[in-house]
């Protein structure tokens, strides 16, 4: 038995945004691997919970008319890994989100999860933030949308308003065409373990594969909220391919991210596979974009 | 502290190929209704957190931690635990026969939940790499065996099932 006071479950998003409205103080649960593991540590004793968990309108990977990749927010990791759409336009993601737990909690856990409880580690969170992606929120006004990184306020705190629940995210064209990328997650196991540090990296190169038109990285747990490493990235942009030019984009992250000492890892010690992931997430980017170096 | 009124729903679920219904406390994971409703023990509880696979079910096909799983989530949904794998007289499946060959059950804690992932795996109809069936099995902790019996007797099971003779390593 869970302590829980009360369950709500939504009937549908128009439901769940009434049932937000008329018990503010309630949880919002989707999957549950975290909300039900925290209530069993102790915390939110006594809760109230709405539940989303059956909401199929918002569950899937499907295109919409203008080319975004629309993501509900109710997708399983396993079940993004496995999408045609995610293989093709942004497989980084898929691989990402593949090293979340074990096989159990990437069929339970949600994409939306994983970004609305704000915290730096998940491995959605670095690609998405690399990815420029936008979150939408559905809420009394109706649909709001906004760039993930001003999602994120601080550690643990996203900008969730009254009422209001996730309802997809969002990658636009301009974002994921012709682009390439890889995630690295430190971690200590292989397996159901947080990162110590996440890093992803994507390329689009000119169309004679010689020069970077654009590279973006992003970090997880090298700051309190996911972080673009925005040095490296204009270093990077318009400069010939080479391995010089990995090193140099791997030495910039440095100027960016900040991150702290826990007892999982030193500063140190992450300020250091920070740069060596960069570099070998951009060569792998690079290779995969069909770049030589 | 504020008293309140306990919150019951009414589940209807498939439970190993039967149509049942049963009222619940809303409180209750899949664990707690599985084992006390229906006495599936086979649904371990082990650490309640969803990292140990001990309470592992296939749901709809697909392999869930009913310790961190809403009883009433299951509505609608087709549940399956060790118990659904037994002939009609009692006979052990061929896995189950295969962890007992391969000596990859000790104390058993761990090997229903174990058993329910290799079912996923072995009704794929795949030939999966021993990294691949490593990796389908690391949501599970055995602290009884060390895996390696237990990675062959899934192995075996499913050469077995593919017709095919296992390869000698």
């Amino acid at each position: 038995m869970y302590d829980m006071k009360a369950l709500y479950q939504a009937k549908s998003v128009a439901d769940a945004v009434a049932l937000r409205l008329a018990h503010p103080d309630a949880q919002i649960i989707a999957g549950g691997s975290d909300v039900l593991v925290q209530m069993r540590e102790g915390r939110r004793a006594g809760v109230e919970l709405i539940s989303i968990q059956t909401l199929d309108e918002i569950r899937g990977v499907s295109m919409d008319e203008d080319g975004t990749l629309r993501i509900g927010s109710l997708t399983s990791f396993s079940h993004i890994t496995r999408d045609p759409l995610i293989q093709k336009y942004i497989n980084v993601l898929g691989e990402a989100v593949d090293q979340v737990g074990g096989p159990q909690i990437r069929n339970i856990g949600t994409i939306g999860g994983n970004t609305c409880n704000g915290v730096t580690s998940a491995d959605s969170a670095s690609t998405l933030h690399a990815w420029d992606a936008i979150v939408e929120l559905t809420g009394p006004e109706g649909v709001r949308r906004q760039p993930i990184s001003e999602f994120y306020i601080r550690a643990g705190r996203v900008d969730i308003r009254e009422g209001e629940i996730q309802t997809a995210i969002l990658i636009p064209k301009e974002s994921y065409e012709n682009c390439f990328g890889h995630y690295i997650k430190y971690a200590m196991r292989n397996a159901m373990d947080i990162a110590t540090l996440g890093t992803s990296v994507n390329v689009r190169l000119s169309a004679d594969k010689k020069r970077v038109e654009r590279a973006r990285v992003a970090f997880g747990v090298a700051g309190p909220v996911p972080l673009r490493a925005a040095a490296a990235e204009q270093l990077a942009a318009g400069r010939p391919v080479s391995q010089e030019l990995a090193d140099r984009f791997a030495q910039a992250v440095k100027e960016d991210i900040n991150p702290r000492d826990s007892w999982r890892a030193a500063r140190d010690f992450r300020l250091h596979i920070a740069v060596e992931s960069a570099r070998r997430a951009f060569i792998e980017s690079v290779k995969l974009a069909g770049g030589d170096l | 502290m504020e008293k309140h009124e306990i919150q019951y729903q009414t589940v209807h679920f498939n439970l190993n190929g039967k149509d049942v219904e049963r009222t619940v406390d809303v409180r209750a994971s899949l664990t707690d209704m599985l084992r006390n409703d229906y006495h599936t023990l086979s649904v371990k509880k082990g650490c309640e957190v969803g990292e140990c696979g001990a309470c592992n079910v296939l749901i709809d096909g697909e392999t869930f931690n009913s310790c961190i799983y809403l009883a009433v989530w299951a509505e609608g949904r087709r549940i399956r635990t060790l118990e659904g794998l037994m002939g009609p007289d009692g006979e052990l499946s061929d896995i189950q026969q295969a962890f007992i060959d391969e000596a990859a059950i000790q104390c058993g804690f761990c090997t229903p939940g174990f058993i329910m992932s290799a079912v996923e795996l072995l009704e794929s109809g795949r030939e999966y790499t021993d990294e691949e069936i490593r990796r389908h099995l690391s949501g599970h902790l055995c602290r009884c065996t060390g895996y390696e019996n237990i990675l062959r007797a899934v192995k075996k099971t499913m050469y077995r099932r593919l017709g095919r003779e296992m390869p000698q390593t």
